[in-house]
């Protein structure tokens, strides 16, 4: 990807970008909307728009500003109903089966979190629960709810709620860890049982690719896709 | 070329969560008009705040590695391993470059953080203009691979619920595991309270 810098703003209307009287009409909101301030260290710029594969670093501090948005709404829906569809596989599915002389023991992302709470670990499993189960889950559903009405054009009903959840939950969402995780566990039982990968493994393995592709995109470019509707 | 203005020079602020920009306002309960969230110019008492998680998580370092986080238990044996001796029998039993990896996400991260939110916190507390743009690139590694140190507690809880052989073999999860939880979500609301933008505010020189 070939890193691209914003112009600097400039406080005063540029005549050569669009006609003063049409810039007037503007109300402040949608004025602000052509700015961007660095989350990082606050610099400002004028929004330009992004040709594919482009992305905008902050010249001062080194941050991405902006990325190109790769995918449009609809092929984003797609993606996340994928997301949703292979997340409750990963979670229905056994992730490992091990075998010792002929007993077979399996267990699932909630076996896990309930072999924590009841062997006295009841933090890690209340963690766990949120950031591999209601966290990623929060995450799909919301956006689902959010790109199905911006599909249209329009903001889904309890859209800013939504929009702000969205923000503050992404940190906190760890399957590609639990990924790494299962992967570290299988290599450490392996020298004493037989290990047998279930479906879940795979699933939770699609689901960190996903994962990787949303990364790239940033939600909060529903803002300027979509509309107020006047209810 | 030259460098382009700070909002809060022109007068104006950003929607910490949606990026509205807006005007300056010094008002604590004035809301973004687009998203409804509380606006601010600064994260609120950001360096404080930061300090105090960093601390808590560091006191709680101490008994996360202290204390062994699982017990490995068959009819002849029995065995409590801690985060470094789980990283050393990874080594000579299993695979070195796993051992390598969690080695990374378990001992080598946290230290990494501390060390480096307590740099941050220090230079931004003495108006430091040193090396901004590489704190600022330290502050975004921090942020980046914080949760990753969860990997040894996933690893704790995957084999708790896994090796349930009865009396013939029989994986626990121990104090230290729980502890170590904590340390990581800890040092992520640590990171997450500090302010980037302090790292450019009053700088001394530049």
């Amino acid at each position: 990807m070939r890193p691209v810098r914003h112009a600097p703003f400039t406080p005063i209307c540029d005549h050569r970008e669009r006609p003063i009287a049409a810039f007037d009409r503007l109300d402040g909101m949608q004025r602000a909307r052509n700015l961007i301030v660095c989350e990082h260290c606050d610099s400002v710029y004028r929004r330009r728009s992004l040709a594919r594969g482009e992305v905008a670093d902050c010249v001062v501090c080194g941050a991405v500003l902006e990325r190109h948005q790769w995918l449009g709404v609809d092929a984003q829906f797609a993606l996340i109903f994928a997301a949703l569809i292979v997340f409750v596989i990963a979670n229905v599915s056994p992730i490992v089966t091990l075998g010792l002389s002929g007993m077979k023991a399996a267990t699932t992302l909630w076996g896990a979190v309930i072999a924590m709470w009841n062997d006295g670990a009841q933090i890690v499993a209340f963690l766990s629960a949120m950031t591999l189960f209601f966290f990623p889950l929060g995450q799909i559903l919301i956006f689902g709810w959010v790109l199905w009405f911006a599909r249209k054009g329009i903001r889904a009903p309890g859209f800013p709620l939504a929009m702000s959840a969205l923000v503050r939950v992404k940190p906190w969402s760890m399957i590609e860890v639990f990924m790494l995780g299962t992967l570290v566990a299988v290599v450490k039982a392996h020298t004493y049982f037989d290990v047998v990968p279930g479906a879940g493994i795979w699933a939770f393995g699609f689901l960190t690719l996903l994962i990787t592709v949303f990364s790239s995109l940033d939600p909060r470019e529903l803002w300027d896709l979509t509309v107020e509707t006047k209810a | 070329m030259s460098t382009p203005p700070r909002a809060i020079d022109l007068g104006m602020m950003a929607c910490h969560v949606c990026r509205q920009v807006t005007a300056y306002t010094e008002d604590r309960h004035a809301h973004c008009p687009r998203c409804g969230n509380t606006l601010h110019a600064r994260k609120h008492a950001s360096v404080s705040r930061a300090w105090a998680l960093l601390v808590a998580a560091a006191i709680f370092y101490i008994p996360a590695n202290v204390f062994p986080i699982m017990r490995t238990q068959s009819i002849s044996s029995k065995d409590d391993n801690t985060i470094l001796s789980g990283i050393m029998e990874l080594w000579r039993a299993g695979s070195p470059g796993l051992a390598v990896i969690v080695f990374t996400a378990s001992i080598i991260v946290p230290v990494l953080k501390f060390l480096i939110m307590g740099f941050l916190l220090v230079t931004v507390q003495r108006s430091s203009g040193m090396v901004a743009r590489q704190r600022a690139r330290l502050y975004r590694f921090v942020e980046l691979v914080g949760y990753w140190s969860m990997l040894d507690v996933f690893v704790v809880a995957i084999l708790s619920a896994l090796v349930h052989f009865k009396i013939l073999s029989r994986v626990e999860p121990l104090p230290g595991v729980v502890y170590f939880g904590i340390v990581v979500v800890l040092t992520m609301l640590s990171a997450m309270s500090f302010d980037p933008r302090l790292i450019w505010d009053n700088r001394k020189s530049q």
